[in-house]
Parts: structure tokens; sequence; C-alpha cells
């Protein structure tokens, strides 16, 4: 038996005797060992559904598919049913030649179906569940503020702490199963007041907004673990946390949370707990990062150029990494217009895919008049991960455009912003 | 010179070998991915964020690092390089462990057997002294030797 000191009910106690099985037990020990190491002293109910990073039957993580088969044959499943990342593949609307998805099909994701089956097994809510942004109305894992949670995805962990006010470590894949199969998370980190305090001050004072996805980046790669607390961006962003805000803090957090481990800002006057704390979020002895225009484009200037042609044609375009929300998806198609009409052009000379959660993607479907709209451009529509699938060694060599900060750190898609985007593939060539 | 330092075992051993060091945070799906992918026999890391550490061999070695960062993934891109046998044979954390690390090192633990050394909270004087190819002696409560 392992021995803790960490307090436990006389529940917890005895499931880590065993006396729930020794599935059970194991998975409940992960979670204490985990939370041990960080100083837990106890574990905390969860309030909500956990989210997990693992979408994909990869057959790499074969250790993932034994745990999930030890999961299974020992009858347990999550307290609440669980959403999880976006799928790999999409031969429908996402260009895909005969000898990639071979690759896709044999090689990359040739445990896919088996996973799936998996993961509707210990629980899965069901199978339009698979988006980055679970929290969106059309996926339905949307925490309330001061929630306990166990998240993996580093974006939606950013968005749901930051955003939503609930409270979630960054955590690993497979441990925010087991934090759902066992009903608890320790308490550690951002479930804590303590651990929620800002030790970065963040003095934006850029011209105008800056791209989502270079502020957050920046930010990741400065305060790296840290908190930050934002100034000056709410008022950029128009002082409300409306849809809009929502959306740019979205991508915010992927980008520092990709390029650091963010799992946590508080942006002044905006935030949940900003709003209702203000300075005294601020840990005293806070360091300071002054952002301003120069620092954005130092920032930018930094990015590696990995096309091994950087001149090349453009061959594919992904635009939605985190997923786009419903209203991001209708201002691409939007901008995607106006690109062409600027170019003189009826439809796109990249490919483009515009990515999104399985929900948003339906009810964009519904609406005839937008999707007739969007056909004309040429760009589709996915709720796949890019990532996943710039994973195929055959894919990855592609020259990828992208506005996302996250696609370009893990994979070698270029980096542009959202409208020289709109831009590059209205014209074909960079 | 030798050069000896004290951190916390997070898991605990003896082991000794040689360094690979990063100054800037690891980033586990971006360096253990592609060469676990691509089965290679060890994995060298390919992060194109982290020049300082892109190409370098890191399985079998003593990875000196701050902390781990990145993807939420990263746990078990661990757990699998460890329970394959591809792992460094101890990570050396100058700064307190991550929660990536954390649970990459406590599921190889308990759901593969599987154990990598590891010592945390080292500080930043550890990593501003240790170098490429150092060799590293690590002992069960938690001192490093630095040297020769």
């Amino acid at each position: 038996m392992y021995h803790t000191s960490m307090r436990l009910s006389e529940e917890e106690g005895k499931l880590l005797a065993g006396e729930g099985g020794e599935t059970l037990r194991k998975a409940l020990e992960s979670v204490i060992r985990y939370g041990e190491l960080f100083g837990a002293t106890e574990l905390a109910p969860l309030d909500g559904p956990v989210h997990l990073v693992t979408s994909f039957g990869i057959p790499l993580l074969r250790p993932v598919f034994a745990i999930m088969d030890e999961l299974i044959a020992a009858g347990l499943k999550t307290e609440r049913p669980f959403t999880v990342d976006p799928r790999p593949c999409d031969y429908a609307n996402v260009p895909t030649s005969l000898l990639e998805r071979l690759v896709f099909d044999k090689i990359m994701y040739a445990k896919q179906a088996d996973y799936e089956a998996q993961l509707a097994a210990v629980g899965l809510k069901d199978g339009s569940s698979f988006s980055c942004a679970c929290y969106f109305d059309e996926v339905g894992n949307l925490p309330g503020r001061g929630d306990i949670l166990a998240w993996a995805e580093s974006s939606a962990v950013a968005y749901a702490n930051s955003v939503l006010g609930a409270r979630t470590n960054r955590n690993s894949g497979v441990l925010e199963l087991l934090c759902g199969i066992v009903g608890r998370a320790p308490r550690f980190g951002l479930l804590t007041d303590e651990g929620r305090r800002a030790s970065w001050v963040i003095e934006l004072r850029t011209s105008a907004l800056p791209e989502a996805q270079l502020l957050g980046s920046a930010i990741g790669m400065k305060v790296v673990e840290e908190v930050p607390y934002i100034r000056g961006l709410g008022a950029l962003l128009g002082g409300e946390l409306d849809q809009g805000a929502k959306d740019y803090l979205k991508d915010l957090g992927a980008a520092s949370a990709s390029n650091g481990a963010v799992g946590l800002y508080h942006v002044e006057g905006l935030t949940p707990e900003a709003r209702e704390l203000g300075e005294g979020l601020v840990k005293p002895g806070a360091r300071t990062y002054l952002i301003d225009d120069a620092e954005i484009e130092r920032v930018r200037r930094g990015y590696p150029v990995l096309w091994k042609d950087p001149a090349a044609k453009p061959r594919l375009a992904f635009i939605g990494c985190p997923h786009l929300s419903k209203s991001q998806l209708y201002s691409w198609l939007e901008r995607i217009e106006a690109a062409l009409a600027a170019e003189g052009s009826r439809r796109v000379r990249v490919p483009t895919v515009l990515t999104t959660a399985p929900g948003v993607e339906a009810a964009f479907r519904a609406d005839s008049d937008a999707l007739a709209r969007l056909e004309a451009t040429g760009a589709t529509l996915s709720s796949i991960c890019p990532l996943m699938y710039l994973n195929n060694p055959l894919c990855g060599k592609k020259a990828v455009a992208t506005c996302s900060n996250k696609l370009r750190t893990y994979t070698a898609a270029r980096y542009f912003t959202e409208a020289e985007l709109a831009s590059v593939v209205a014209r074909g060539r960079v | 010179m030798k050069q000896t330092f004290k951190g916390r075992p997070v898991v605990a051993g003896s082991v000794s070998g040689e360094a690979v060091v990063s100054r800037a945070g690891v980033n586990v799906l971006a360096s253990f991915q592609k060469d676990l992918l691509a089965r290679k026999a060890a994995v060298a890391s390919r992060d194109q964020n982290n020049p300082g550490l892109l190409g370098k061999v890191l399985t079998g070695k003593i990875l000196c690092l701050p902390r781990t960062i990145g993807s939420t993934t990263g746990g078990m891109i661990l757990q699998k390089a460890i329970a394959a046998g591809l792992a460094p044979r101890a990570f050396l954390f100058s700064e307190p462990i991550d929660s990536l690390a954390a649970a990459g090192l406590v599921l190889a633990a308990v759901w593969n057997g599987a154990e990598a050394v590891a010592v945390d909270g080292l500080g930043e004087e550890f990593l501003a002294a240790v170098r490429d190819a150092d060799k590293i002696e690590i002992r069960g409560d938690g001192t490093v030797v630095v040297g020769e």
C-alpha cells in the first residue's frame, strides 16, 4: 500500500487501501503522488467534468492505451461525461493525398477507432465532444466561477482559469482522466487563492490592440509558468468581457500556454478575479514586463521560418488553432471575402481550412447562406486538430501558413498575422 | 573541479552520466515526439524553439533544465519515453518540478513500474554551472556532483 502524508477522507483511505479494486487504487495513488510533489495536503472534489488532451489514437501512446484497458476492465468511468481535444483527420474537408491518408490510417493514427471506443467506455460525453474549446456553448463543458476542475489542454486550462474564473491546474494528459475517475484533484497551485496571485505585471503600451497570438507569445516566453496581471489591455478590448474579448483572450491564452506554461492570467478590469480583486491580486515584489510596439515586433522577428524555401507558394493554410468560435468563423468569412475582393479574385489561391468545434461546424453548415458564401471562396470547414494533421511527416513538409502561434510552435507552419494570412490565401503567395 | 548542489529527490536514486543542458524550459512534446514517432533508437531534441537543445541526444543522458513547458500532452509523452527506455537517465531541475514532468514521472512509476531519477530545486547556480558533456553523479538524497 502506498503511504501518504496527505489528509484523506475515510472513503479515500479505503480506496487507497485497495478496497475499490487495484485499478482504482492505482488511479488514486497516481493523483495523490502527483499532488504530494506540489505540497498538496488534501484532495478537492471536482465540480465539473474533466477535459482530456489526448484525442488521437497514435500507436506511440501504447502506455496510455494500456491504462485505458485497465480502467475499462475494472468497469471504471469518470463521474461526469467528459470532453476531449479534436480528432486528427477529416478526409472530406482537409486536403489529404492518398499517400498521406495511408500514413494516417496505417501508421500515425492506426489506433484511432480503438481509442475512441476506449474514450466512450470511460465516459466520453458524445461523438461531438471533440474540441480544444470545450467551453463553447456548442460543446457544453462550461464551468462556473470558482468550480474545481482537472483539465488538460493548455489553451482550455488558460481559458477556464482566466476568462471563466474556474480553478484547474495545468494537468497532463492521463492524469486529468485519473482525476475524473477518482472525482478529485489535489489542492495546490491554481486551485488555491495564493496560487492565483500574480508575480508579474504586464504593462501593455502598444499604439493599438496587438495581435492576440503575438501578445500571448511574448507573455508566455517572459513569465513562463507564473501568473501575469495585464494592465492596459482591458481598455483596448472595449472594457467589456463580451464575445470579441473572449475570443481574443482565448487566442492570447493559447499562445502564452504554448510559448510558456501560463495557466492563468488576469486582465485588469476585465477578467472575473481582476474585476473583483483588482491590484490585490498582485504579489508584493512582482516584476514588470513592458510590452510596446517594438517588443511585439521583436517577438515576431524571433519566429523562425522553417519552410525549405521561404519564398515558396503556400500549399495549405490553417485558421483555428485553438478552434474558432462561431463569431470568429463569421468574421473570417468576411475577412476572406474582403481579401478576395481586394485582389479581384473569387476563390482562395491557397487551400484554406477553417477549424472549429463540431457543434459550431454543424450550426454554420445549417446556415445555408453563410455556407454558400464560404464554399464560393473555396475555403473549407473542419473540426480537426491542425497540429495532429501536421504531425504526419508528409503533411508537415508542406509550406503551411497559419495565424496560430501554437501551430507555429509545434510544427513547421509559418506564422502570419490574421490580416497577412487573409491576403496570402487570396494572393496565393507570401 | 567538482561542484556540489543539493535539491529535493523527486524520484530518488543513485546514477551517474553525462549532462545535456537546456537553459530554457524543455518543451516535451516538441522535443521528444518526432523521434518517438519515427521509432528512433535514441531520441534527440527536435524543438525548433530551443536552439540550445536542438539536435542533442537526450536518451540516456542527465537532462539539466529549469523545468518543462508547453503542451499538456507532455506528461504522457514523458511516460512513454521512460517506459520505452528512451528517456534521459535522470532529470535535474533547477526550479521546482512542474505539473507535466511530475505527471510523466508518476505515471511511469505507478503504471509501468519504470522510473527515471529526478531531482528538483537545484537552483539557478546549478544551471549556470553545468555544461554539456559534464560528468554528473546523483545521490539518493538529492545531492548532485558536477565535474570530475
